[in-house]
């Protein structure tokens, strides 16, 4: 606790990057160890890093952040098409565009604050949204999503002589297969990137700024300063993540669709960074990782597994058992997320950070008998 | 002492270090993906079980868990019994039981796609099956085929899925829109006559798409005109201000392009605007549902009665195997099987039959075992797994909203059964390419 900043952050960040490469071996026991699970904590954490520079920090809430998820999604499917399979071009496109889209629409969206922002967010992702499912259909396929065809001109592919012959290609860095643990690995090393960069952009005097404006906005323009452009900046950057994980989505598996962009996506990312811990570092990596594991594993749970789960119990105590617990796993996982998240809130208005926090806190005055030492349990320092 | 340890846990960890299979497997032949390696097969079901297709999806696990049932033995064996294929014996599938994983696609591409890939990388799935959408079809069947896996889909109407978007691991038993458009063609003229005006409401997507283009196909082949053609969203919920122009737009037929509880929707609201009591051109107006199920037509409940249009098979069918798979279905879940139900039980027989038939797994083993398969026994009578683009081909029904009906499950009744000869095309019609099987890693 008595580190420097500089060296805790240091030591946080080597931590960080040793469990996410770990990750297939730690989660296995959970039974989160399989490739495609573990490819959507790396890039749902990259999407929630990115929503919280902007909501952590300049505390203006977008509700329409999966818009640029999806455009990241649509650039990184069509740079497959036309130019190569390489995932890298389409990461770098995706992230550009993604930005692009976020500079205009957060140009006319940071106009206003509170829930004004939030609303305008909000329409302008519904309006991509729709743009997407059935106005753009020649360019986004509709519902049915855009996909990959062996058609495709692929034109940097063919320039370096590259044939995928008679199959359909999917995306590989220089031979390595996208899909699978090597696709795992490559956003796992974009997340460790982008929680470093992250972690910058919190200490910088850039951030303090952020902070500044979400403390009080007001008191910043009557000393004379303009925070739009530092709003702005926050909004685009936090753009450019969400457009860089819409495009590993389509890295690791080469189809987008509109669906991404609906607004119940833009919920999520708001739920994973609350849940998490807005604000902090690692909070909206761990709200992240939390909602995509009930979504993939709560929601497979059926009566036949749990039967097995409660075989302990008498028969007439597991078919209760199973009739009650039934209700909140298989449909019914959005149920136990909204009871935990309300648990959250109520008790840990801090997310799973301020658990975490606390619990150190605890141990160590356990440990050290009771020491004067302060825990670090505002959000504001937390790794 | 320090060694001691050290050569130990080298010991430990080379014992763990077991070779990769495919080194480890006969010479000749490489592994495939998920090879089934202990007592037990995985199959998937990846089905819908929330959103607009909910209804179906349910009535589709019900009848997964029903085949897996009589694969293994259990149960009366429902079709197994009249199954004119007899490699299956009751005792599962080369020599190894079936057991199952489940997942919904919140008729949602990406959702049924990270379900799918949850059930192949995580539980060894050999084989997916289900959907109730053609979109979460042609996207899944698309993961399969990359996979390395076999996908067997449930209800999806589109032609694209056997169409433009085929692809070798994929095979399909439902029929598609081009069927229901030249079944439909021939018994609307002779209900409705030649010069009517025909509007669509469609369902924003490949299936509706597939249907309005089938039906406008066959319909302006009979004379009839096109109105107007007008897209909602899935899953709308509410349809009244597309129905609204209807009544002023001078059609007096309007065709609706949408399943599940859209139809249910869609219908009621049509039906409560008055669009069936009016008189347009000193004509009838008339509804037609050209892809019609039990489910939705009991949703729609009164709604229905003489409202035309087609369906794969009606629980009401007559021949042997088609009663024996109502009997089990009715004996387990106390009500009859709806038409998903029905395709994804054949489904699933199909292809635990092929698997037994080739002896192997192996997506290219089986699907060789598939392509080309006549059948009989299961409800449709004789049917063909077409091999130029895995789809079979069958008669098609016709069906009503009966007028009076004797229960709440007895809603439609069978106007007519158009020979397969009448709704067979050449395979290169919708386009697309198979491709070669792909057997994974």
């Amino acid at each position: 606790m008595s580190l420097a900043p500089e060296r805790r952050d240091l030591i946080v960040l080597v931590i960080f990057a040793a469990v996410v490469l770990a990750a297939p071996v730690l989660f296995k026991p959970i039974g989160a160890g399989y490739p495609d699970l573990l490819q959507k904590f790396a890039i749902y954490g990259i999407f929630a890093i990115g929503f919280n520079i902007l909501f952590g920090l300049t505390g203006y809430l977008s509700f329409g952040h999966a818009a640029f998820l999806g455009v990241g999604s649509y650039t990184a499917v069509w740079t497959f098409k036309l130019l190569s399979m390489n995932p890298v071009p389409a990461i770098i496109l995706a992230t550009l565009v993604g930005g692009a889209f976020a500079a205009v629409i957060g140009f006319i969206s940071l106009r206003r604050t509170g829930i004004y922002f939030s609303i305008l967010t909000l329409a302008f992702a519904q309006m991509s949204y729709n743009l997407a499912y059935s106005v753009l259909t020649p360019i986004t396929n509709g519902e049915t999503g855009l996909q990959l065809n062996q058609a495709d001109p692929r034109v940097l592919d063919i320039a370096f002589g590259r044939d995928y012959g008679a199959v359909l290609p999917s995306s590989d860095l220089f031979g390595l297969d996208m899909t699978g643990y090597p696709g795992f690995y490559f956003c796992a090393v974009v997340l460790i990137l982008c929680f470093f960069l992250a972690n910058r952009i919190f200490r910088s005097p850039f951030g303090m700024m952020l902070r500044a404006v979400k403390s009080n906005q007001n008191r910043m323009n009557y000393t004379g300063l303009n925070t739009r452009p530092y709003a702005l900046a926050a909004f685009v950057i936090s753009g450019m993540y969400a457009g860089l994980a819409g495009g590993l989505l389509a890295v690791t598996d080469p189809l987008a669709g509109a669906e991404r962009m609906q607004w119940t996506a833009s919920g999520e990312v708001v739920l994973m960074t609350i849940l998490g811990g807005a604000g902090t570092l690692l909070g909206p990596v761990l709200g992240a990782g939390l909602i995509k594991y009930f979504e993939n594993i709560f929601s497979a749970f059926n009566e036949g597994i749990l039967m097995a789960g409660f075989d302990f119990l008498p028969e007439t105590l597991q078919h209760a058992a199973v009739a009650v617990s039934s209700l909140f796993v298989g449909e019914g996982w959005h149920l136990t997320l909204g009871a935990l998240f309300m648990l959250i809130v109520i008790f840990l208005p801090g997310g799973l950070m301020e658990g975490i926090n606390r619990l150190v806190a605890w141990i160590g005055r356990r440990g050290g008998g009771g020491g004067g030492e302060a825990p670090a349990t505002a959000p504001q320092t937390a790794g | 002492m320090v060694r001691r340890t050290y050569a130990r846990w080298c010991g430990r960890r080379g014992a763990e270090r077991t070779p990769p299979t495919r080194f480890t497997s006969q010479a000749w032949a490489a592994g495939y993906t998920n090879e089934p390696k202990g007592g037990t097969v995985t199959l998937g079901f990846n089905v819908p079980q929330t959103g607009a297709y909910a209804d179906e999806g349910a009535d589709e696990l019900r009848a997964y868990q029903l085949a897996v049932e009589h694969i293994n033995g259990g149960g009366d064996g429902g079709m197994l019994n009249t199954f004119t294929s007899k490699a299956l014996k009751g005792d599962g599938v080369n020599g190894k039981k079936v057991v199952f994983v489940t997942g919904d696609t919140q008729t949602k591409s990406d959702a049924a796609r990270a379900s799918a890939k949850r059930m192949i990388e995580k539980d060894g799935a050999i084989m997916i099956t289900g959907g109730s959408s053609s979109g979460v079809a042609i996207a899944v069947q698309g993961l399969c085929q990359d996979a390395g896996v076999i996908f067997m889909a449930g209800l999806t109407h589109s032609n694209d899925t056997t169409g433009k978007d085929k692809r070798a691991n994929g095979f399909r038993h439902f029929f598609n829109t081009e069927m229901s458009g030249a079944a439909l063609g021939p018994v609307l003229k002779n209900a409705f006559g030649s010069e009517r005006a025909a509007y669509h409401l469609t369902a924003d997507y490949t299936w509706g798409w597939s249907q309005e283009g089938s039906i406008k196909k066959y319909t302006e082949q009979l004379g009839w005109q096109t109105t107007a053609a007008v897209r909602t969203p899935l899953g709308a919920g509410d349809f009244s201000q597309y129905i609204t122009p209807v009544l002023n737009s001078g059609a007096d037929v309007l065709v609706l392009n949408h399943y599940g509880r859209d139809m249910v929707n869609s219908l009621t609201q049509a039906v409560q605007f008055g669009l069936r009591d009016k008189q347009v051109n000193g004509r009838d107006f008339a509804i037609v549902v050209p892809l019609y199920s039990r489910l939705m037509a009991q949703g729609a409940g009164e709604n229905v009665k003489g409202i035309f249009g087609s369906t794969n098979w009606h629980w009401s069918l007559q021949d042997a195997g088609s009663k024996a798979f109502v009997k089990s279905f009715g004996t387990k879940y106390g009500f009859p099987p709806s038409q998903a139900a029905h395709t994804t039980y054949c489904q699933a027989l199909l292809y635990a039959d092929a698997c037994q038939r080739a002896g192997t797994f192996r997506p290219s083993g089986v699907g060789a075992a598939l392509a080309g398969f006549k059948f009989d026994g299961l409800g449709n009578g004789p049917t063909e797994y077409r091999a130029a683009d895995h789809q079979c081909f069958k008669d098609v029904l016709v069906v009503k909203g009966k007028e009076k009906p004797t229960s709440k499950f007895d809603v439609l009744e069978v106007v007519e059964v158009t020979p397969r000869a009448q709704v067979e095309y050449p395979a290169s019609m919708l386009g697309g390419e198979l491709g070669p099987y792909n057997d994974g890693a």
